[in-house]
């Protein structure tokens, strides 16, 4: 009889010790948060622009007791990491674009068991095989991608560092409440080096919610215990509702303690700008300089895609209903923001669209489209690059 | 011969499968092979999306229900994560050859060290009796309704064969049948000492009958499966690590039913 993980942490020395200073990839800030969270397996397929994470990964996580499978495709990386966790691993994985499509089954498979996944998204440009190199085009796949109703959590972070707290985070809060979380960065993110301070979350009083098996439980089946039955299908409509509703309940439950977003200069705006992941960023560097220059401008940013903090926006665009919405994709934030603001409001607000689908977006480039605005040089563009019911 | 392994869950019989249904027979054998080896208490059964699923509260066995063809790479991802686990993945041929057989293959590749159990009814049996790879030549099914033509439709995989042409070594292949159940559960036995002695992967595929979607009565079931499902899926061992130790255990194995 076997009760305990094979994997004895203890005997490693711990991967991030008090903190550190780092110059480095962001898919190696993705590896090195995994391993101060703790993460003990990896299974994943290759693709740019995620690789180096898979890379890394299988460099350094032996020395700190993890285990590496470079499986035969997305599908089996993502089922392997589902039996993994099952079994009381803390497993991970990371992908990109079509990839991104085939982890949709194994999510899918977490939402309704309540599977605490972690997968971390670095987007790269689409449809199809399009780029390896950068986009912001798997919002929608990466927060309602399952056949499902999207109970994920879905982290956007903007920097590296944001990246390697996102990514801690991420292992906690998977466990903490067991439905799947993403960090969705991007290629640009990924293959970037930039300054990053590691820690070790212990040092700094976070916990990371610890593991619990869901099969492989000590006692003998039948004897000491119920056998551990896990399942996804079901015979009778009722019979699923029943089960699903409450994992539902959970998740709208939960939801607005775990909303996160970031503003400023709001203060007498005549503009908001928004953008998220390293959009976002240049959307906050294009505001301060505009402000800097006496602009009326301020920013929102969503750390959470999903849930989305839709009711931070609502009561910033009640007091300014202007909002230019600024994405490397068509859209796609565009219409989550639609979606989250809604009813009498929507209707009100002026929505000015930025959308470079596949493409980078520089502040500069942000500060001239928020001056145009401001100069009545733009009109709010309707119907075909933007509008709900196209939607 | 006890009409109830040990490691079945009593609480769930009678199964779920109809009369009949092959499945049955294959987790009596395996329940047997289970009870043997006193295993119960480590294994992780795996089971897919197919008439296997009706399997997910079968035994006195932890058990995770996937999705279809996906339960190799489940059981995979459990069984790397903690190796003293005794893995378990249990599949219709559809799961097993068509839609999950790029798992098979890589699995048997890196010779990982769970079971594989793949039940061959010749026909998708969940869904409503479409043809599989294992459909055999000429046998009708709703998606070959003239039969199987090769000419379109290509001939009946053999898997145990595939996967016996690149098997690595410490691997162990076979293929049985629900008319042998007794042998069976020696494969299945075989199989599972194999992974508890970490020598490689095991892959056994199990003959069975499924008389709902062939529309067949009890005498032209087993007929088929003894007949037709025989002579061109022959049952034995096809790849095995274990050293014959005596000419008697030989013949035993094959007398044995
Ligand atoms: C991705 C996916 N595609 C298709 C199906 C539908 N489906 C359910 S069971 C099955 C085939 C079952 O046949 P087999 O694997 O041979 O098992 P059997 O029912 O014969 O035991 C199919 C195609 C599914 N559940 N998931
Ligand atoms: S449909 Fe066929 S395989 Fe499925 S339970 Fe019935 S007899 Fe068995």
């Amino acid at each position: 009889m076997i009760s305990k993980l094979e994997t004895k942490k203890d005997e490693y020395p711990r991967p991030v010790e008090g903190e550190r200073q780092a110059f480095m990839y962001g898919n190696e800030v993705v590896v090195w948060a995994a391993l101060a969270a703790g993460a003990e397996c990896l299974y994943g397929y290759p693709i740019t622009p995620q690789n180096e994470v898979m890379h890394y990964w299988s460099r350094l996580a032996p020395d700190y007791g993890g285990k590496f499978l470079q499986t035969e495709d997305e599908l089996s990386a993502g089922f392997a990491t589902l039996g993994g966790i099952m079994a009381g691993a803390r497993c991970f994985s990371a992908t990109a674009g079509p990839g991104t499509i085939l982890f949709q089954e194994p999510l899918a498979m977490a939402e309704m068991m309540r599977i605490p996944i972690v997968l971390v998204v670095q987007q790269r440009g689409g449809p199809s095989t399009a780029t390896v190199i950068y986009s912001q085009q798997e919002v929608f796949l990466t927060i309602f991608g399952g056949n499902g109703e999207g109970l994920r959590i879905v982290y956007s972070p903007g920097s590296h560092q944001e990246m390697y707290d996102y990514t801690l985070k991420a292992f906690d809060v998977a466990w903490k409440h067991r439905f799947p979380t993403l960090v969705l960065g991007d290629g640009y993110q990924a293959k970037m080096r930039e300054r990053v301070l590691l820690y070790d979350p212990a040092a700094r009083g976070m916990e990371i919610e610890p593991t619990v098996p869901f099969v492989g439980l000590p006692g003998v089946p039948g004897v000491d215990r119920e056998p551990a039955h896990w399942r996804n299908a079901f015979s009778v409509e009722e019979e699923l509702y029943e089960e699903l509703e409450p994992i539902i309940n959970d998740y709208y439950r939960i939801a607005p303690s775990l909303m996160e977003k970031e503003e400023g200069y709001l203060d007498g705006a005549e503009l908001i700008l928004t953008g998220h992941g390293i959009v976002g960023r240049a959307v906050r560097t294009a505001v301060k300089e505009l402000r800097e220059e006496g602009f009326p401008v301020g920013f929102f940013r969503p750390l959470t895609l999903r849930p989305f903090p839709g009711k931070d926006l609502i009561r910033i665009l009640d007091d300014c209903p202007r909002l230019l919405v600024v994405e490397s994709a068509q859209g796609q934030l565009a219409k989550l923001i639609r979606i989250s603001i809604g009813g009498e409001l929507d209707h009100r607000v002026q929505m000015y669209p930025y959308f470079r689908p596949g493409l980078g977006i520089s502040a500069e480039e942000l500060v001239e489209e928020a001056k145009a605005i401001l100069n009545g040089k733009r009109e709010q563009k309707q119907e075909k690059e933007f509008s709900m019911s196209m939607l | 011969m006890k009409s109830m392994p040990d490691s079945w869950r009593r609480e769930t019989k009678p199964h779920k499968f109809c009369p009949g249904c092959g499945h049955g027979l294959v987790l009596k054998a395996l329940g047997m092979a289970m009870d043997r080896l006193k295993i119960a208490d480590r294994t992780v059964f795996g089971v897919d999306i197919g008439c296997s699923l009706l399997a997910w509260d079968f035994f006195n066995a932890d058990t995770i229900q996937t999705h279809h063809g996906r339960t190799v790479p489940v059981i995979i991802g459990a069984k790397r994560a903690r190796p003293n686990l005794v893995g378990i993945a249990y599949m219709g041929d559809g799961g097993g050859y068509a839609i999950g057989s790029q798992h098979l293959i890589n699995a048997t590749m890196r010779n990982d060290r769970i079971l594989i159990i793949i039940v061959n009814n010749t026909i998708y049996a969940m869904t409503g009796g479409q043809m599989a790879p294992t459909t055999l030549k000429g046998q009708k099914t709703e998606t070959s309704s003239r039969g199987r033509d090769p000419k379109y439709e290509g001939f009946p995989l053999r898997g145990p064969e595939m996967v016996a042409s690149f098997a690595p070594e410490g691997a162990y292949v076979a293929r049985g049948s629900v008319s042998h159940v007794q042998r069976l559960a020696r494969y299945l036995e075989r199989g599972l000492e194999n992974q508890l002695q970490d020598r490689g992967i095991s892959v056994v595929e199990a003959l069975s009958t499924c008389p709902t979607n062939w529309r067949t009565n009890a005498e032209d079931t087993w007929k088929f499966l003894e007949k037709e499902m025989t002579d061109y899926y022959p049952v034995g061992e096809l790849v095995s690590p274990f050293k014959r130790d005596t000419q008697k255990e030989a013949a035993d194995l094959e007398t044995c039913h």
